[in-house]
């Protein structure tokens, strides 16, 4: 698919004017059919195969010729879809801006340590209670709902003191060291808490950091997706100071931008957005650092503009995939996510920079 | 005189270090520019440039004194009417990715569009013109990584234009081209400041030009003092030689240019007018003679340029006997030759 993307793009060339311009509306549309035809082949896939008309069937509210289907779908299928394409915007995303603030390529969500942070929190809920109450509480026992909010402390907890700094450092890179740091602290915890765990509380938080979209029920989408769309809108909101950010932080002071303003709301819109998704599916690696790459590849353009809807898409389509991929179609199999989505971005990241003339082109490095 | 655009009073310029200590830069500082003006800010290195131009662009606060840019203190200016007033070209070297030479000069039109950075045609006007003014309308749709060092500087300029500031700072922006661009760079700079009521300063390493381009020079003195005037003056007054006397180079008042400090290794007589006496002079000062002195041991050597026949012939008059060579190099070559026979015998 990407090699015919390419083969279009250069085509028609980036020489920004119209045609260029066109090929970007052609490219954001084509992408939000591919994600629409991904989100029902999502819903009709897994360890039952259902027949597209009878997912239409239930999502019109109708009745399915099995009745079994209709749970498979509402409760199961359509909110791990449904997730899936909200985190993977809200990674691609935040990914995007991180790489723009630290005008850093390997910039990636977590690099301000919110990853570091949430398993702290999981691994503080449990392991350490684990140890605490015996062999009773196991996951199941806990429940759900109390990862999601132990994750959401501990990425609180380290964002917070980011975001806290930000309002005070002047140089974004000190802020970059600042989280790193953090980042490492917070994990030397948790591999001192899982030294002390015994197997079965380690089994439990090994599984949270494998990340998975299935977990979220739909009464925690309620409270998902509109933390991500805020978050989302928010970048959207951001985008002209994100434009200007391309050339360093003194450029876009000198253009008008404020600067310890900008980047505090995109510290914050990150936290939320990465946060909110560590917190519900795990730490989710490769999506946002891969896909605004992607993005940036095959629109040859650093517009943020054009990237942040194009990120948004293609985030919520490679989740889709991934996750595809992952419960491994036909079989009762579930794989690890995190490995799926480095197993099938890496690649496809390491062709694009070879094949093109390298991420110079592509990012301010 | 219309009113200055920039000026200062009494301003102290440097940083503030830990604890209330501060280190002082330059004091003080009373500067003046209007509209129309180019100005060149020059000064060894570590003299405190990027310092002053950071004060007056309001990125950093002044110690003591006052900034006025268009009347009001920039430091206390909100970014977006600043950048309205004031565009500036710093030293680092943009890596944008992929933006077209357009659509990194519509950046600059920042402090003018909304939340959104949606482009009105007043915007694109203005895109236009900042374009043409520095003569890369041409180039528009390209890259800007695919550009050469010295376009890419225009398209900075270009984008600092596009904010329609009255005033426009570049620090150092002669750096990274080469001699012909400098020049080139220059000339478009003075017409900016020409046609477009704008003043412009600009921090260089280079005096040459500076001497020649600017209508004054702002010359920051090691010590921390700044000397104000039209670059003859300064030249004239013996500030130039002040500020850039060091280690092993001298600035030379006569030519304008820099020369190696070095003992004369022997006076030499040079007769001839055209422009082949003046380089021929020029090659025997750098090989460290002392040409049509009148101090010093007499000439061993007299250089006559004669015109044989449309072909300039060096005749070189080393005791009684002479010899003429056919170039420079191989003149150049005989004098140092019958310098060091003279020294052995």
């Amino acid at each position: 698919m990407s090699a015919a993307l390419d083969t279009v793009c250069v085509q028609l060339g980036t020489d920004g004017g119209s045609r260029g311009d066109l090929w970007r509306w052609v490219f954001l549309a084509g992408l939000s059919c591919v994600l629409m035809g991904a989100f029902f082949l999502n819903l009709a896939l897994g360890s039952v195969r259902i027949p597209l008309s009878e997912i239409a069937t239930i999502l019109t509210g109708g009745e399915a010729s099995k009745p079994s289907w209709n749970y498979i779908v509402l409760a199961f299928r359509l909110p791990k879809a449904l997730t899936a394409i909200l985190a993977g915007a809200a990674l691609a995303v935040s990914g995007l801006q991180m790489q723009t603030l630290f005008r850093n390529p390997l910039a990636d969500p977590y690099i301000l340590g919110i990853n570091a942070g949430a398993s702290l929190g999981v691994a503080l809920v449990v392991l350490a209670t684990g140890a605490a109450t015996g062999f009773l509480s196991n996951v199941g026992l806990l429940g759900d709902l109390s990862l999601i909010v132990s994750a959401i402390a501990g990425a609180s907890l380290v964002t917070g003191l980011v975001i806290v700094a930000a309002r005070w450092l002047r140089h974004a890179m000190t802020l970059l060291i600042l989280g790193l740091m953090l980042g490492y602290a917070t994990s030397a915890v948790v591999s001192i808490l899982i030294y002390f765990s015994v197997p079965e509380q380690i089994q439990a938080y090994i599984t949270w950091t494998f990340g998975s979209f299935g977990g979220v029920t739909g009464r925690q989408l309620m409270i998902l997706a509109p933390v991500i769309g805020a978050g989302l809108l928010l970048a959207g909101l951001l985008t002209k100071p994100l434009n200007a950010l391309l050339l360093g932080e003194s450029y876009a002071r000198s253009m008008g931008a404020n600067v310890r303003r900008v980047r505090f709301w995109l510290i914050a819109g990150t936290s939320v957005l990465a946060g909110a998704v560590t917190a519900f599916c795990g730490p989710i690696a490769f999506l946002g650092v891969a896909i605004p790459h992607l993005c940036r590849s095959l629109l040859r353009t650093s517009d943020h503009r054009v990237l942040m809807p194009a990120t948004m898409l293609m985030g919520g389509l490679v989740a889709l995939l991934a996750d595809l991929v992952a419960s491994v179609p036909g079989s009762r199999t579930i794989l690890p996510l995190n490995a799926v989505t480095a197993l099938l971005g890496a690649p496809i990241v390491v062709w694009i920079v070879l094949h093109r003339d390298g991420p110079r082109s592509n990012f301010a490095s | 005189m219309s009113e200055p655009i920039l000026e200062t009073d009494d301003l102290a310029i440097g940083y503030r270090t830990h604890r209330r200590t501060q280190r002082l830069v330059a004091e003080p500082v009373n500067l003046r520019l209007y509209p129309g003006e180019l100005v060149c800010l020059l000064g060894p290195n570590g003299a405190g440039k990027s310092t002053l131009l950071c004060t007056l662009a309001g990125m950093q606060p002044p110690l003591r004194g006052q900034v006025r840019v268009a009347g009001t203190d920039p430091y206390h200016t909100s970014p977006r009417v600043l950048a309205r007033r004031l565009g500036m070209v710093l030293t680092d070297r943009a890596e944008v990715g992929a933006l077209s030479v357009r659509a990194l000069t519509a950046l600059g039109r920042y402090p003018h569009t909304g939340w959104s950075g949606r482009l009105t045609p007043r915007d694109e006007v203005a895109i236009d013109q900042a374009l043409t003014a520095v003569g890369i309308a041409a180039f528009a749709p390209r890259l800007v990584h695919e550009l050469s060092d010295g376009e890419r500087q225009k398209v900075m300029i270009a984008r600092a234009l596009a904010q329609e500031p009255k005033l426009l700072l570049l620090d150092e922006p002669t750096a990274f081209l080469d001699l012909p661009r400098r020049v080139e760079l220059m000339g478009i700079l003075r017409r900016l400041a020409r046609e477009g009521e704008r003043a412009v300063l600009l921090s260089t390493h280079d005096l040459d030009l500076a001497l020649r381009g600017a209508d004054q020079l702002w010359l920051l003195q090691p010590g921390g003092s700044i000397q104000v005037g039209v670059p003859e003056e300064l030249v004239l007054n013996g500030a130039f030689q002040a500020a850039f006397h060091g280690d092993g180079i001298d600035f030379d008042p006569c030519t304008g240019a820099f020369a190696f400090q070095r003992p004369p290794i022997g006076r030499i007589d040079l007769t001839g007018h055209d422009l082949a006496a003046l380089w021929t002079r020029r090659a025997l000062e750098r090989e460290g003679f002392v040409v049509n002195g009148y101090e010093g041991p007499p000439s061993v050597m007299r250089v006559a340029i004669h015109d044989d026949d449309g072909q300039t012939v060096w005749r070189l008059h080393h005791a009684q006997s002479h010899q003429d060579y056919p170039t420079l190099s191989q003149a150049i070559r005989g004098v140092k030759a019958r310098l060091s026979a003279s020294i052995t015998e």
